[in-house]
């Protein structure tokens, strides 16, 4: 399997300044280290203030660790080859209105292919192809408020595919939108997971996304707590919920039906798991 | 009131206009300005006012829509001419009442300077009528590209520009919401004296200035990762074309001039 990116002992502190100007950093990262391989899906979850968004910055090269090393596409993270790697990647972040950069979808899409001189016959076709992935071909003549957010958020990743990227970063993109503008997004990501192989880095709080990844890294005080597949990671409800961290509904219930005495076997992530043990239940005694 | 305005503001459309090249309308404004000066009696005023209800006309905007639309501009065009008849005393008096008195020069001065007026406002209006903002940046960053050579930042300016333009909805709609929660917090912007709605409006200010700067600082980040450092080396998304309508706009300039010199005094 074909690296894309990963993380070696990187540890990151932000400086901020306290009263009396003495210089107090805190670690925003301590000792991260993690591999990420082609057509993986990474989520990081983590409470608020856990370095989930720090460790997407050090990624994509807006700040660079305070020791450790970042590697991408098997090369070491440097300000030299910064725009490079960028090029290679696209993020997506919480805020559907702060990142809309063209007038219109269409503009916002060829941004990051202007950016990188991208001749216009060849920025006409990859606009319009990147549209078509995220379903948002009707609206190419929008403006940006005329769109809902989970729209804007299509749009976003529809700018990041553009450039043919391998990796696609979300950093919390789902978690100013409605219900349904989730849903539109995430399968607009499972879809392009499963047609063109795309790696995705989700950080997340949303329990429905971390189910779709292959592998979940755990995040406390910026140091990884656990990583293993959503199923290993679940597993370990009560240290979870102890560092602040909800299960997936399904999995609460089975437990709670469990404590009261009824015998489940498995244990369940989604509500479909769960209901079609319920319903079988009786059957297989 | 405001709602009715239309200065500054675009109406999408398909007419001749509103297909032209924002280069050749930008340009045809900027000269056509300085051609009302050379309009200096009745006839090359009248030449003025003509070719302008033909803009009109090929723009297809409802001469009612326009002059609804221009009222503000009209009270002060009838307030210029008011002004002239008053205070211009030249020439034979024409009418006079206890102190009033006009005069003929006076009362064509005025109205001379109040044709230029309109037809200056009339112009520009249906230049932004008929052009999206976004295709007036456009044109106006090709125009001034000579420019850059005496270092004026003139990709940032049209950058700049466009970022504004796409932000203005977004902070209305922030302005709103803001005004919204202090109502509902019990503040007050509708009565009191003076200092105390301006003292009220502060509370709307600071939360608008704390969120506008948060997305600039949001914003700069998202360009950034998507590449963007400055105007060196980037191609162009948008392309203007230039027609052969839009070589006739300069035509119908060199005309219009032509026609204005033969008959002005
Ligand atoms: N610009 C900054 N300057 C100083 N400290 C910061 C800055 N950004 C984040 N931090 C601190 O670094 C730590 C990690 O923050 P980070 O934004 O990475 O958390 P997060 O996991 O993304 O949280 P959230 O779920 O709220 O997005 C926090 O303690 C935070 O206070
Ligand atoms: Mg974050």
């Amino acid at each position: 399997m074909k690296e894309i990116a990963s993380m070696h002992h990187v540890t990151f502190s932000y400086d901020t300044e306290e009263e009396g100007s003495s210089l107090i950093s805190n670690k925003a990262l301590d000792d991260v280290s993690f591999t990420l391989y082609e057509g993986q899906w990474l989520a990081i979850v983590g409470h608020n203030g856990s370095g989930k968004s720090t460790l997407a910055k050090l990624l994509i090269g807006l700040m660079f660790p305070s020791s450790g090393e970042v590697n991408l596409f098997l090369e070491s993270l440097s300000e030299e080859n910064l725009w490079e790697m960028r090029s290679k990647m696209g993020i997506v972040f919480q805020n559907p209105d702060n990142q809309f950069v063209g007038s219109t979808v269409q503009d916002d899409v060829a941004f990051a292919l202007e950016n990188n001189g991208v001749p216009h016959e060849m920025m006409v076709k990859r606009v319009h192809e990147a549209l078509e992935q995220v379903k948002m071909t009707d609206y190419v003549n929008h403006e940006p408020h005329h769109l809902s957010g989970g729209q804007k958020q299509r749009v976003a990743i529809a700018g990041a595919l553009a450039l043919q990227p391998e990796l696609l970063i979300l950093d919390e993109a789902t978690s100013m939108l409605d219900p349904q503008g989730r849903e539109e997004v995430i399968e607009i990501v499972k879809k392009l997971r499963t047609e063109i192989g795309l790696t995705v880095v989700s950080i997340t709080h949303d329990l429905e996304e971390v189910l779709l990844a292959d592998r979940v890294l755990v995040m406390n005080e910026g140091k990884v707590l656990m990583t293993g597949t959503p199923h290993e990671i679940f597993q370990q409800g009560t240290e979870l919920e102890s560092i602040g961290l909800d299960l997936p509904f399904a999995l609460r219930v089975s437990e709670l039906l469990r404590d009261t005495g009824v015998e489940l076997q498995g244990n369940h992530m989604t509500e479909e798991e769960l209901v079609n043990e319920l319903w079988t239940f009786h059957f297989s005694k | 009131m405001l709602e009715k305005m239309i200065i500054g503001r675009y109406i999408p459309g398909n007419s001749i206009v509103h297909r032209m090249d924002p280069r050749s309308k930008l340009l045809f404004v900027f000269l056509f300005i300085i051609a009302v000066f050379l309009a200096n009696n009745v006839a090359s005023y009248a030449v003025l006012l003509g070719f302008t209800v033909f803009v009109i006309a090929l723009a297809r905007i409802r001469p009612y829509f326009l002059v609804n639309g221009l009222k503000p501009v009209i009270f002060l065009i009838a307030f210029t001419l008011l002004l002239h008849l008053f205070f211009t005393r030249e020439g034979a008096i024409l009418f006079e009442w206890k102190f009033i008195k006009i005069y003929e020069e006076g009362l064509r001065m005025g109205i001379f300077i109040s044709i230029r007026f309109l037809v200056l406002v009339l112009i520009t209006t249906i230049l932004t009528l008929t052009t999206s903002p976004i295709s007036i940046t456009d044109g106006l960053e090709t125009l001034l590209n000579p420019f850059k050579k005496l270092k004026l930042p003139v990709h940032e300016l049209a950058l700049m520009m466009s970022i504004s333009l796409r932000f203005i909805p977004t902070l209305m709609d922030e302005t709103d919401k803001i005004l919204k929660a202090q109502l509902a917090r019990g503040s007050d912007l509708s009565t009191g004296s003076i200092k105390e709605r301006v003292q009220a409006v502060i509370p709307l200010l600071v939360p608008l200035f704390v969120s506008a700067f948060k997305r600039a600082e949001d914003l700069a980040v998202a360009m950034e990762v998507r590449g963007y450092r400055g105007g060196e080396g980037r191609t162009r998304f948008r392309q203007l074309s230039w027609q052969t309508r839009d070589t006739g706009v300069l035509i119908a300039f060199v005309i219009l001039v032509a026609v204005l010199a033969w008959v002005r005094k």
